[in-house]
């Protein structure tokens, strides 16, 4: 039987010669610039018990395309009990068939790549993160431990470290915290305006400003911004060290790396988001005297008088310590999803998402709980 | 231009800002040549391999494909001489999204009209020819170092390249394994007609597959050695020599 395709230059024939020979020839060109045949189109004339022998006499190129074409015609011949003779292949092709079948596939390594249910894929990521909670609690733990040694003298990190990661997440933060914080306070100045214009009661626009920049929302915006900038790159840090092998090179020495990495990071978040969160305060608050005074017609001094009025020592201690919390907060979350990267660059960017996503989750809880704490405690 | 040359590199020179790695590299490598590029450890092997398959500007000299200057021609004119050439990176270099099958598919699926059932079988043999039969489904990140060299070596060969530049091929694998990746370089040569440039320290691997070479010198920076690297061994330059007898002489 005689397959070729002219615009496609091979040429494929098969002949019995005998009862138990069968001779394929192969002509042309066989290379994979073009669509080759399937060695199956030799399926019908295979039987047991025959065997396969080659005439190459014109082939004129041949690459991977055949050597692809042979070696599954090679496995059809396996399966149905037909035996091979190679002698009229190529030196070259013979050489680099008996390459690939040098090794043999090791089965086990063998996997199928069906997609599983969306049933399944809710349920393995329903257990995941069950599996995750435990997880997440040894890593505080671990960091309780690490703050132990810290206050015993005992924690080994180097300060240079923690220099450079305060100036990283504190100064360095200003001015992304400087634009959010004034637009942000422009904001609530708009919305006090309109609603307090009803009563007549513009004056307290100052009041809003105030207490809602320095109390609650200065810190939730500090901690989101913190989150986004710091915690990402908290995790694409540690999480880089994963994959280069840097954080089972500490293990190996005996060196804590929740020590001399989580601890430098935690405490430069703790120490710099409560500044930051009352530099937000500050920002916001300009922002709405600007606005009261070119918009609305209120003296930036009767503002002034207006906004010490109305702030308290209370305000800035629950701005303060919501501050310290969010930084808490997005500096575990950061350096929790950078260590539990896997190993590879596609891990690292999944560390880097999922610690913002646990941050600002970690954040919204917090607050909602410290308020109501605040709320009961009367403060 | 060199009658027999494949590649010709004239006049190379490649520096980091004021600082010079290699400067005025002159060599052919002809058709059908296993071409070494050795020389100990920071001596710029890499640099002048990133200058050769269009990763680096060089600060001065050409590279000729085939008579056609790569940094000179139009930017289409330097992919269309990119795919002439198979590329195995140092590390392997595998895109870790991408399972090792698809790692060897995509450059058939992007530069061929191949079924998706002809480019599962070229995969496939790839893999096998690396010694990596069945691995299709594996993830970069799953496989050890050698593996991932081996896999990237495939993924060179997937399009049957007219060169092969081959990276540190045997660091990191064991004595069986380099040399089973020797002999399938041999005959990648023979067979396909390949040219093959390797950038190597391991001896017993220049040695034993290299038909032609170059020194190149870090003290110096520059070339100190060409020929065939079993007469380099007998050079006259005594830190070729030193290199070569691993520090015996």
């Amino acid at each position: 039987m005689v397959r070729n395709s002219n615009e496609r230059q091979w040429q494929l024939d098969t002949r019995r010669i005998g009862d138990d020979l069968l001779e394929v020839s192969c002509g042309g060109r066989w290379r994979q610039d073009q669509d080759l045949p399937a060695a199956g189109v030799i399926l019908p004339e295979l039987g047991d018990g025959l065997r396969l022998s080659f005439n190459t006499a014109q082939l004129s190129a041949w690459d991977t395309g055949f050597l692809a074409f042979l070696r599954a015609l090679f496995a059809l011949c396996a399966e149905r009990g037909v035996s091979i003779d190679q002698e009229g292949l190529p030196k070259g092709v013979r050489h680099l068939l008996a390459m690939a079948a040098a090794v043999p596939e090791q089965k086990a390594a063998r996997r199928s790549s069906t997609q599983q249910s969306m049933l399944f894929q809710v349920g393995a990521a329903t257990v995941a993160f069950f599996r995750g909670a435990p997880e997440m609690l040894r890593f505080l733990g671990e960091i309780t431990l690490s703050f132990g040694r810290l206050f015993r003298g005992r924690a080994r990190f180097r300060l240079s470290d923690l220099w450079w990661e305060i100036e990283e997440v504190g100064p360095r933060a200003l001015g992304i915290v400087s634009v959010i914080s004034f637009l942000v306070g422009l904001i609530l100045a708009y919305l006090g305006a309109d609603q307090l214009r009803l009563v007549g009661a513009q004056i307290f626009i100052a009041d809003l400003v105030a207490i809602g920049m320095v109390r609650e929302v200065g810190a939730l915006m500090t901690g989101i911004i913190i989150a986004g900038r710091t915690g990402a790159a908290f995790a694409a840090q540690l999480g880089t060290m994963q994959v280069n092998e840097e954080i089972d090179a500490f293990k190996t020495l005996g060196v804590s790396p929740v020590d001399f990495l989580v601890l430098p990071r935690m405490l430069a978040l703790m120490l710099m988001v409560p500044l930051l969160t009352l530099y937000a305060g500050f920002v916001g608050m300009l922002a709405g005297l600007l606005v009261s005074a070119t918009i609305f017609d209120i003296g930036m001094f009767e503002y002034y008088i207006e906004t010490l009025r109305a702030l308290e020592l209370k305000h800035f201690l629950v701005g303060l310590s919501k501050g310290s919390v969010y930084g808490a907060m997005v500096a575990y979350a950061g350096c929790l999803r950078g260590m539990q990267c896997g190993r590879s660059a596609e891990s690292v960017g999944e560390a880097a998402t999922s610690a913002v996503v646990t941050g600002i989750l970690l954040i919204t809880i917090s607050a909602s709980l410290m308020t109501i704490i605040f709320y009961r405690l009367g403060i | 231009m060199h009658e027999a040359a494949h590649i010709e590199v004239r006049d190379l020179t490649m520096a980091y800002g004021e600082f010079v790695i290699q400067r005025d590299l002159n060599f052919v490598v002809s058709k059908g040549d296993i071409f070494v590029i050795m020389g100990g450890s920071g001596c710029g092997k890499t640099t002048v391999m990133r200058a050769m398959i269009g990763l680096q500007r060089p600060a001065k000299g050409a590279v000729f494909y085939g008579g056609e200057d790569f940094w000179s021609v139009e930017h289409e004119e330097q992919e269309r001489l990119k795919r002439r050439l198979g590329i195995m990176f140092q590390g392997g270099a595998l895109w870790s999204s991408m399972t090792l099958g698809e790692n060897i598919a995509l450059p058939l699926k992007e530069y061929t009209a191949l079924s998706s059932r002809q480019r599962a079988e070229i995969v496939s043999f790839k893999l096998a020819l690396v010694g990596l039969a069945g691995f299709e489904e594996f993830y970069p990140s799953e496989l050890s170092g050698g593996m991932k060299k081996r896999a990237g070596l495939a993924r060179a060969m997937a399009l049957d390249p007219d060169i092969l530049v081959i990276d540190e091929p045997s660091s990191g694998l064991d004595p069986p394994t380099a040399r089973r990746l020797d002999d399938l370089i041999l005959e990648l040569r023979d067979s396909l007609e390949t040219t093959i440039v390797v950038i190597s320290h391991d001896l017993a691997s220049i040695l034993a597959i290299g038909t032609n070479s170059i020194f190149l010198d870090a003290e110096t920076h520059t070339m100190i050695n060409t020929g065939k690297p079993k007469e380099a061994v007998a050079s006259g330059d005594p830190k070729v020599r030193h290199f070569l007898t691993r520090g015996a002489e």
